[in-house]
């Protein structure tokens, strides 16, 4: 059946082609095209005949010269970055003037497969572009976007270098699916990295009727990132540079070495007074750095004869600010957009490359720092080099104790190569005899490779073989990945003014192939002195891992008279995720826009100027998230430490996977009301959208019924979730004059996550445990589950019990919930709030005096709760000694008093709702300097400035909710240089 | 014309990209092979019957931080691991002082709950090898990749280890979903079978099976042969009256008196039973659950009993476990009591202990309580393993002799036909006089449960010992901590059974709770 609709677009498309249009006698046309306020001449504009394939460019005088049929009447003049302009042929000679758009992602907006004039846009969209990026040091996109996009929840993975963010678009639309939104880079679907210096607009797509053009892989929302491209006229070139000092700003409150001295006189025999040192060590500063960091970036621009160029380089060398962390990275990237046959055939060729090298720290340090014994210093010789380490009574090390912190980092030398390289070809054909139909063929490939070995000093602590002679010391294993993405997209794009009914049609067919394979090689472990670690060969050299999707997609915006737009969208993906009776499913959306301002009643509101009505209502579906393989039944061989004896040979044993034949598409369907307003010729803007999302056939791992699997949880296509939400994103030029401009952007959005399902729907079912996000303290502990009624992950906990005099809370008192007259695991356990916030706000200002420029980002999250898994851990009076060793307590101690750990007592769940600056700028533009040849502009920013929270720990962003070992995110002061010339 | 052969090229390369389209969505993992395979030669079948018994040996068949089950902490979700923590530490003999772990102060004080993790990962461990029996027999039905007679061996040994799991289920929670060889993966949810059925099940399994198992002792170590079919029929019948109300005594008799005729003696040194080569020289152990520091890896088992009693002040090394010493697993005082007032003055072999502090008087103080040292990683020599550190190479005897003798003793005082008291008095003396203590002149019930506490400790029997004796959740009989007292308290009599876990409950709909749960 497939094969038969191939066969159709093939048929469809020779047809096209074959035919020829007629041609007939011509005139010659002479004339030039200039800037309507500046008068100068444009070079690269596009004439063409309306109605006809007769068209030319103007040359670098902005003179053109075309033959036209003797019957047309009409040029249409377009350039990039000013609005079209159709010209009657009123003589021999003509001139045109163009208006430049404000920017040129003003009136055009980017959306799948294409770009739209934002009046027919009918989804809720947001356009980012460089003047609403967050600046300073900036590595990354989504640091760019952070509390400016409204619904976009963007929470950093911690402070290391390159650690990325995880961001959400509107909630939760999976359980186990992926909930990252579809990356795609000048309409390349990879999720490559992409130098921020590079980028010209981030356009984020939220509703499902914008994302249903990209189907299956759309749930959670689509971020088009779209480069910058070269100018017209003579190389410019952009250099700018900058420096900047990450320091940590808030460290776990733990006990100094006095107050930790007390604790262990006060509380604990000789025994283990005598293990008490006598330094004082403030471990958090010891393994911490202040992170020097700089970034350069140079780019050209311009266009040589024929070929419009942008070619850009940058160098970046990051400190993290746990010592011995550090990334650097050069990046370069090239765009090509030349056209050809007088632009009948126009392509773009994108080229993004990056090459990284990162020494990795030890991240166990940071954990192990917050423990350690802070009366011990930080060196001496215990045999694991000049560091000193928990050693049993015998002299021999104690395998129970915690690592000493400095040790960690500075016995650790973990290099890796990071090489990735992705681009697109995309040849965009007009047809000569239907200039209104363009084929479109678009590909790209996606290359990556990680190399690095980990290498462990002979005298880390952390790697000997705790075997009676210690036999092997020191580590030293190797890692190897790569990944080949590609795609091809063949488009049929078809529009057509047909101003007679007052109506613009763009239709677009399009097909899909993705293909995503990585690839891996496994390495046994050696130490030191290159003997084998026992039992680290691998079962199998390398592994795979490959997926496949091929779509058909169709649109059609259809829009009346400026007024009313429709867009209606189709998809239909076949994955290789599913077996072939489930692999395809279909994805359709459709949208309508009213244009309320340009209706006659309203003609006369002058204090209105702009107001537009937007529906839709669209199915997306998902298969991110879900192994590859996963419907497919296999057996593979166990590992080498995983055998049986039988008589006196070890068999490796054939283990049936688990597997769930009939799995399929997870799907959400989402409708999507909004309104644009703009006031007082648009000086105060903006947009209110509420939706609601409905996923089914929900990925969820469940509970299956002991017996039918080879396992008793397993993925699979079972339960609903909802999400409810609203959005509003306000703009205010406050100020437009000469010398003082300010404006000010305000969003907020709120939304509320439901299971409705799952595979039971029975309230006091607790549902299943997310075991990403497990509890330290305690082995096989979970905090969070997703059960029905309940919004995902929520925290499933006790409820303490305080004492009424002192307020503090009562060790191991919980209320009796079931009223059963026992407290009892599970049955006296209840949802207590969940780690997602409620409410996020965003507000940023920009603030011009002549050439001083301030800006700053402020961003508050609502609503959301955080585990304080540091508090739960080392809260506690009874662990504080313990197996011949020492650790050291949170401060937390003294306001619980607990003994022993609470870990589950929804005393350590946390409101976590915080204000935050992110984002705080000066900018001096000293204009044209060095006899007028280059722009000069200075800027002083600080990132992370402030943090006002009730959270106690050490900061309430935390992408899990569960808080350990998180790297904290530094302040960071910048100093940059921008020249233009 | 330059443009339109442009145009007529990309039309060529859609076409023929368009003609292969679908076949692409056709993707095969690596590493992996197909049913068909692994039974198509010799070779695969056995290292598939390696799974049926690794799934009790193993938490995965990848890594020991991986587990074949889910919803539990994977070095926590081991067989052994989870079956020892349901029936010694809810009883007089042990107490887990990890109470911060999920489910474990609730098994240390019988307050369990049908959402206790530890008895939802033991439910679907011993399912989870039921399954993957039911897999092997569904797919060996008609192999002709092994000699016959070796294929109807490997069957029933694969049928014996199901009913083994079988009599796990029956014992500890009566009456779970029953699936055999016909259950296919995937399927509709199975049907509950009840104790009673589930009694008759197991019993006509290991009958049907007994013939075709080879004969005791002539198997490779590690295999099942025709002896533990009948030491399980023995166990089986001796607690027939708990499963069904219907007493099998001398049933019991007669399958232990089976197992003792079947050649196998008492291993002349009590200790090294419990040590690390113990797959040597060992005339006494039926069956046991294989582990190697090496080659069988797991956080459980074994390694989980000899590094839970062993903590860093009691010097690790000379466990055999340097790297090793978790200190989580205590005595409670009524087992060295068993030895006398104190147990270093004990004559008896088998008071393997360490420590003075008899009381606890905290459940989750790691100094209090005595240590037991009966199991070990060194080996019988004095020698520690190759590369020994943290994983043992202890195998745990799930079928030994000594029970046997002790079955016969109780089934014949409980008035089991043909089994002599004078009979029944020699056998527990031969036990004590492998540990050179005093023989007893007469044998009494209680006798035979204190032995049992004396010979059997740590080697997960006691909780239904305390069942069978009525003694488990009643006053008759107290012990420190017994449902949450200090000193102990009575426990209602629905704690006897577990409850069948609350994710199998709403997962599958054909199940109804055990009472009081």
């Amino acid at each position: 059946m497939q094969r038969k609709r191939c066969l159709q677009a093939y048929l469809t498309l020779l047809m096209l082609v074959c035919s020829m249009a007629a041609f007939a006698q011509t005139r010659q046309v002479t004339g030039t095209v200039t800037d309507e306020k500046t008068g100068d001449p444009l070079y690269g504009a596009t004439i063409q005949a309306r109605g006809t394939n007769y068209a030319t460019v103007t040359d670098s005088t902005g003179k053109f010269q075309i033959n036209v049929p003797g019957n047309a009447s009409t040029l249409q003049v377009s350039s990039i970055g000013y609005a079209s302009k159709e010209v009657p042929i009123s003589g021999p000679v003509i001139r045109v003037q163009l208006t430049a758009f404000a920017s040129s992602l003003d009136n055009v907006v980017v959306i799948g497969y294409g770009t739209v004039r934002k009046s027919d846009v009918t989804g809720a969209v947001n356009t980012l572009t460089t003047k609403d990026f967050q600046k300073g040091t900036v590595t990354s996109f989504d640091q760019m976007i952070s509390g400016k996009a409204t619904g976009v929840s963007i929470t950093p993975n911690g402070g290391r270098p390159g650690a990325g963010s995880t961001i959400l678009i509107r909630g939760l639309a999976s359980l186990n699916g992926s909930n990252s939104p579809l990356q795609v880079v000048d309409g390349a679907p990879f999720d490559g990295y992409v130098n921020p210096n590079d980028i010209e607009s981030v356009t984020i797509l939220k509703d499902a009727a914008s994302t249903a053009i990209y189907g299956s892989r759309a749930s959670s929302g689509v971020i088009l990132i779209t480069t910058k491209s070269g100018l017209r006229g003579r190389p410019k070139i952009n250099f700018n540079t900058l420096v900047s000092a990450g320091k940590v700003s808030n460290y776990v409150d733990v006990l100094n070495a006095d107050e930790f001295r007390t604790l262990v006189t006060d509380h604990y025999d000789e025994t283990y007074t005598a293990l008490l040192g006598s330094a004082s060590t403030d471990w958090q500063k010891e393994i911490y750095q202040t992170a020097l960091t700089s970034n350069t970036n140079i780019a050209v621009s311009g266009t040589a004869k024929w070929l419009p160029y942008r070619i850009s380089a940058g160098w970046l060398d990051q400190q993290g600010v746990l010592k011995t962390d550090l990334m650097q990275r050069g990046t370069a990237s090239l765009k090509l957009t030349p056209s050809f046959f007088k632009k009948l055939l126009k392509v773009e060729l994108n080229v993004n490359a990056s090459t990284t090298k990162n020494r990795n720290a030890n991240q166990s340090a940071i954990s192990n720092a917050v423990i350690f014994d802070p009366t011990q210093s930080v060196n001496g010789d215990y045999g694991f080099g000049d560091y000193f380490q928990w050693l049993n009574a015998d002299g021999t090390p104690n395998t129970l104790a915690s690592l000493n912190p400095v040790a960690l980092l500075m016995q650790q030398n973990d290099i890796s190569r990071y090489n990735r390289a992705f681009g697109n070809l995309k040849l965009d054909l007009k047809l000569p005899f239907l200039p209104d139909l363009h084929l479109i063929a678009n590909g790209g490939v996606d290359r990556s490779k990680t190399t690095g070995r980990t290498i462990l000093d002979s005298l880390a602590r952390n790697a000997y073989s705790a075997t009676d002679d210690y036999t092997y010391r020191g580590s030293n294993h190797q890692y190897e990945s790569d990944a080949t993405n590609a795609f091809l997209e063949y488009t049929l794009n078809y529009t057509r003014e047909l101003p007679n009914i007052r109506s613009n049609i763009n239709a677009m067919a399009t097909y899909g192939y993705y293909d995503y394979k990585s690839e891996w090689l496994n390495f046994a472990t050696y130490d030191a002195y290159g003997a084998l670690w026992p039992n680290t060969t691998p079962t199998y050299a390398n592994g795979l891992d490959q997926h496949t999707l091929i779509s058909y997609v169709g649109r059609l915006i259809y829009t009346y008279d400026d007024k009313y737009t429709l867009t209606a969208s189709f998809r239909r993906d076949g994955s290789s995720r599913f077996a072939p009776a489930n692999r395809w499913g279909t994805f359709p959306g459709v949208a309508v826009g009213w244009n309320i301002k340009k209706e006659n009643f309203l003609s006369d509101v002058a204090a209105l100027s702009d107001l537009k009505l937007r529906l839709s209502y669209g199915l997306t579906g998902n298969q991110d998230g879900i192994s590859s393989y996963s419907y497919i039944p296999s057996y593979y061989l166990s590992n080498t430490t995983a055998m049986y004896q039988f008589g006196s040979t070890y068999y490796q044993m054939y283990t049936p996977s688990s597997y769930d034949a009939g799995l399929k598409w997870e799907s959400t369907r989402s409708s999507n009301i909004g309104l644009d307003f703009g006031f007082f010729k648009n000086r105060l803007s903006g947009s209110i959208d509420l939706y609601r999302k409905y996923t089914f056939d929900m990925l969820s791992s469940v509970n299956l019924a002991a017996g039918t699997n080879f396992t008793n949880i397993l993925t699979t296509n079972v339960g609903n979730m909802s999400s409810t939400g609203f959005e509003l994103n306000l703009n205010a030029a406050i100020i437009r004059q000469k010398d003082i401009d300010w404006s000010v952007n305000f969003n907020t959005s709120h939304n509320e996550s439901i299971i409705e399902k799952l595979q039971s729907t029975s309230a006091s079912d607790k549902g299943v445990a997310n075991t990403s996000a497990g509890v330290t303290g305690a082995t096989g502990n979970y905090i969070e589950y997703n059960a029905v009624g309940n919004t995902p992950n929520s925290f499933l906990v006790y409820k303490q019990v305080y004492d009424a005099a002192t307020g503090k809370p009562i060790e191991g008192v919980y209320a009796d919930l079931t009223g059963d007259g026992a407290v009892t695991s599970g049955n006296d356990q209840y949802f207590y709030h969940a780690p997602y916030p409620k409410w996020l706000f965003g507000f940023s200002t920009n603030f011009r005096y002549k050439s001083i420029t301030f800006n700053t980002v402020l961003r508050s999250n609502v609503g959301n709760y955080v585990y304080n898994n540091v508090a739960a851990n080392l809260g506690t009076y009874a662990l504080v000694a313990l197996n011949g060793q020492l650790g050291n307590a949170s401060r937390d101690i003294y306001n619980t008093g607990f003994a022993y750990r609470q870990l589950l007592s929804d005393y350590y769940i946390q409101n976590a709702s915080f204000l935050k600056m992110d984002n705080i700028s000066l900018t001096y533009d000293f204009g044209r300097v060095l006899r007028d040849h280059i722009n000069l502009t200075l800027s002083a920013n600080v990132q992370n400035v402030f943090t006002v929270t009730k959270y106690t720990g050490l900061n309430p962003e935390v992408y899990n909710g569960v808080d350990y070992q998180f790297y904290p995110v530094p302040r960071v002061y910048t100093l940059g240089l921008n020249l233009n010339f | 014309m330059k443009y339109n052969a442009i145009l007529y090229n990309i039309c060529i390369l859609l076409a023929v990209v368009l003609a292969s389209c679908d076949k692409k969505l056709d993707r095969n993992p690596i590493n992996t092979t197909t049913a068909e395979d692994v039974f198509s030669t010799a070779e695969g079948t056995k290292q598939a019957l390696a799974k049926v018994y690794g799934a009790f040996a193993l938490t995965s068949s990848t890594a020991t931080d991986a587990s074949d089950i889910a919803g539990i902490d994977a070095g926590t979700s081991d067989f052994l691991r989870l079956f020892w923590m349901t029936q010694e530490a809810p009883t007089d003999e042990a107490l887990c002082i990890w109470t911060s772990d999920p489910g474990v102060m609730d098994m240390d004080n019988i307050t369990w709950t049908s959402s206790n993790v530890l008895l939802n990962g033991l439910y679907n461990r011993s399912i989870y090898q039921i399954t993957v029996a039911n897999s092997f027999l569904r797919e060996t039905s008609s192999s002709t990749a092994v000699a016959e007679d070796t294929l109807a061996v490997y069957r029933a040994e694969a049928r014996f280890l199901r009913a083994y799991q079988y009599w796990v289920l029956l014992d500890l929670f009566g009456n779970p979903p029953f699936l055999d060889e016909n259950s296919t993966i995937g399927k509709e949810a199975p049907k509950q079978i009840s104790r009673a059925d589930l009694f008759d099940y197991v019993e006509s399994e290991l009958l049907a099976i007994q013939d075709q198992l080879l004969d005791a002792q002539t198997n490779e170590y590690g295999r099942a042969d025709k002896a533990a079919a009948w030491a399980l029929l023995a166990r089986l019948y001796l607690n027939a009256a708990v499963y069904t109300g219907t007493e099998h005594y001398g049933d019991a008799i007669t399958y232990a008196t089976k197992v003792i005729n079947s050649g196998y003696s008492l291993h002349t040194t009590y200790s090294h039973l419990f040590m690390a080569d113990n797959n040597e020289n060992n005339p006494e152990t039926i069956l046991s659950i294989n582990y190697d520091g090496n080659y069988t890896q797991n956080y459980g088992g074994t390694t989980f009993i000899v590094n839970g009693a062993v903590n860093s002040s009691m010097s690790p090394s000379s466990f055999g476990i340097p790297g090793g010493g978790w200190g989580g697993l205590v005595a409670r005082k009524p087992l060295p009591l068993l030895f006398g007032d104190d147990y270093t003055t004990s004559d008896d072999d088998r008071a393997m202990f360490y420590g003075t502090d008899y009381e606890i008087t905290d459940e989750s103080s790691f100094s209090n309580g005595i240590k037991v040292i009966k199991f070990t990683n060194k080996n019988s020599d004095g020698t520690t393993p190759t590369d020994a550190s943290t994983f043992v190479s202890t195998d745990f005897p799930i079928f030994r002799l000594a029970e046997q003798y002790l079955i016969y003793a109780e089934a014949t005082l409980r008035g089991g036909s043909g089994g002599s008291t004078s009979q029944a008095l020699t056998y527990v003396n031969l036990l004590r006089s492998r540990a050179n203590t005093t023989s007893l002149s007469t044998v009494s019930l209680n006798d035979i449960l204190d032995e049992r506490g004396r010979e059997l400790y740590w080697e997960c029997f006691r909780r239904s010992d305390l069942v069978r004796y009525g003694l488990f959740t009643t006053s008759g009989y107290l012990w420190p901590w017994k449902g949450g007292a200090s000193t102990g308290t009575a426990v209602q009599s629905y704690f006897n059974l577990f409850p069948i876990p609350a994710s199998d409950i709403s997962a599958n709909t054909n199940l109804t709770q055990n009472s009081g749960y």
